[in-house]
């Protein structure tokens, strides 16, 4: 893989003394586990990396917005719509901290964003499930806010700085994020019985897609050693899945609802919880478009880009006035 | 980071401090508090507290709607804040109505029909695209920095201090209304066109923001009689309209009676999605 070549020794022949000095002090910083800051040379493996890591971690944000934001018109009291609201717009607030870390690395915005609406640019398979209930409002701050604060907590320290400053606050607001979600479901848990089983439904289907976040076992995960060795990448998927299944199978409890997982126990030999096999092949279909709402999801986002074409072009245009007027006095 | 550091970070689960949008203590009258509040208000007050409380209610479901469908990241946000600014001076507002007929905030906003809501036309028309929202931003921000303003100095305690803390919010929806006016009014041709169209199609709902009713001659100083509003409301509105390029349209007035009961055609869509899941489940609690 290119990545490997260029961090690896074997293009290493054709640097200048400059760049030279630069993969040293590189190597250097990686070795110490310091941080990478956007004007510190780094290989191009590691700018692509990165700035495809941190987009598509933006645009999940992005398109994460639209599932809990076709609740809050119908949120059932005005407690929970507000504090939906609120976390829709923190969403919105990841998405900006994170395009502007993506930009320290040299792609602009419009470029990411453009990537996003062709469809060339990924984001995570979980927004491609459709929220159909409000029990899906809890199940998703509790499970997929939960999977995220799990995967997203050791990406606190990755090496680039930017990165690693965005996660600290988008962390935060993650917590209040799963915490809403497990009052929610505790809320409903508590509630009537056609509450009660809207809860268990809602966990019933979002359980495996919330396990799958984690990405493919390590035995099929390409990218997890490049960026293990980058130190952007802390724990494997196995790793931090282990981490979240324990934590819920725990949680669920309290709950006093069921994970749709019958044989989910900790084995105490390896020292591992062994929950059901994942349908792998359905991860791969989510992730090539043809989860139940991909075409959905892309489709909400082009046409807001597209009817809001002529607000930014005023804002340019009333921008470069006031541009040449403050140039004329 | 060792599994244990995991661990601990994962225990700030249950932080309600962590999000940025917390409210910070001590700042402001929450709609909590009022709930439980011992002092229940007159019939006069209540009523005029529902007033306000409908249509900042029926203004913050309208503008939510733009969360996702912003046309930058940058008005997702904007507009997702000022909406949420509105339910809370909502929740503040009806629930102290709720007091004096001994129910909740959410009775009154799940539970009345059409003809019970109070809100006036404005709020209750569409966003349409953005410079509609944008107009519809301008007309109804003005309006209601100038009535908070005056009702710091009501003399009922309570609505005095929702005011307080709404009027700073509101001022802040004022300003975001301008900015985008001029940006509209003068960015380019069909900026311009969207906006004078926009003020066209909601400028016959604005005198109704200023009719007086007999309730004001019972609430004496508890409450502003929004005709007394009107000269300074016209003075600003036709300045920035005028910086912006545009000018106040010609149209006359609609006979709209959003007070007296006597909704729009838009507002039966309204409840029905507002209201569609607290009734499939009437005494639950969420």
């Amino acid at each position: 893989m290119a990545a490997q070549n260029e961090s690896g020794g074997n293009l290493s022949a054709v640097l200048s003394p400059e760049e030279q000095a630069g993969k040293d002090r590189f190597d250097a910083i990686i070795a110490e586990d310091s941080r990478i800051e956007p004007r510190d040379w780094m290989p191009e493996a590691y700018r692509k990396s990165l700035t495809r890591q941190i987009s598509q971690h933006a645009h999940s944000e992005i398109i994460g917005m639209q599932p809990e934001a076709n609740w809050i018109t119908r949120a059932p009291s005005l407690k929970r719509k507000a504090i939906l609201m609120a976390k829709v717009q923190d969403e919105a607030g990841h998405g900006l901290y994170l395009y502007s870390a993506a930009e320290t690395l040299g792609t602009p915005r419009d470029v990411l964003n453009e990537q996003l609406l062709s469809g060339r640019a990924k984001y995570s398979s979980i927004f491609n499930y459709p929220a159909r209930s409000w029990a899906d409002m809890g199940a998703i701050g509790w499970l997929v806010d939960g999977a995220a604060i799990a995967n997203q907590v050791p990406l606190c320290r990755a090496s680039y700085g930017p990165y690693g400053r965005a996660m600290v606050r988008v962390c935060k607001e993650e917590s209040f994020h799963q915490r809403q979600g497990f009052e929610i479901l505790l809320e409903l848990a508590q509630g009537t019985e056609a509450q009660k089983k809207m809860a268990q439904d809602a966990i019933n289907r979002f359980y495996a897609p919330a396990l799958m976040m984690f990405g493919p076992p390590d035995g099929d995960s390409p990218n997890s050693k490049q960026s293990m060795e980058w130190r952007v990448k802390r724990f494997s998927n196995d790793e931090l899945r282990q981490r979240f299944v324990g934590m819920i199978a725990e949680q669920v409890k309290v709950l006093g609802l069921t994970l749709p997982d019958p044989g989910l126990h900790f084995d105490e030999e390896s020292g591992k919880w062994i929950h059901k096999e994942l349908d792998w092949e359905e991860l791969t279909e989510v992730i090539s478009g043809n989860g139940p709402v991909n075409s959905q999801r892309l489709e909400r986002r082009r046409e807001a880009h597209a009817e809001g074409a002529w607000v930014r072009e005023a804002a340019a245009a009333y921008a470069a006035k006031m541009a040449r007027k403050t140039e004329v006095a | 980071m060792s599994a244990h550091d995991i661990d601990h970070s994962l225990d700030s689960f249950g932080d309600t401090s962590a999000s940025a949008t917390r409210v910070t203590p001590g700042n402001a009258l929450r709609p909590e508090d009022i709930a439980i509040q011992q002092t229940a208000p007159g019939e006069d007050v209540a009523q005029y507290a529902l007033r306000l409380g409908d249509d900042a209610l029926i203004l913050a479901q309208r503008l939510s709607t733009w969360i996702s469908r912003g046309p930058e990241l940058e008005e997702d946000i904007a507009l997702g804040n000022i909406a949420l600014d509105q339910l809370g001076h909502a929740r503040s507002f009806l629930s102290y109505a709720a007091l004096a007929w001994d129910k909740t905030e959410d009775d009154l906003a799940y539970f009345r029909e059409e003809e019970e809501f109070t809100a006036l036309h404005i709020v209750q028309q569409p966003n349409g695209h953005f410079g509609t929202t944008i107009a519809r931003q301008l007309i109804v921000s003005i309006f209601q920095h100038l009535l908070y303003t005056r009702l710091l100095d009501s003399s009922d305690e309570t609505i005095a201090a929702i005011c307080a803390k709404a009027v700073k919010e509101v001022d802040y929806h004022r300003d975001h209304a301008i900015q985008w006016t001029l940006r509209l009014g003068l960015g380019t041709e069909e900026s311009a066109a969207k906006m004078r169209h926009a003020l066209e199609i909601l400028w016959p709902y604005v005198a109704e923001m200023f009719k007086d009713e007999p309730l004001y001659d019972a609430l004496g100083d508890a409450g502003v009689r929004p005709s007394t509003l009107r000269a300074a409301w016209d003075e600003e509105i036709t300045a920035v309209l005028s910086d912006a390029g545009l000018e106040i349209p010609k149209t006359g007035s609609a006979m709209s009676f959003g007070r007296q009961g006597e909704p729009s055609e838009y507002m039966g869509f309204i409840l029905a999605e507002m209201q569609v899941l607290a009734r499939k489940h009437p005494g639950a609690s969420w």
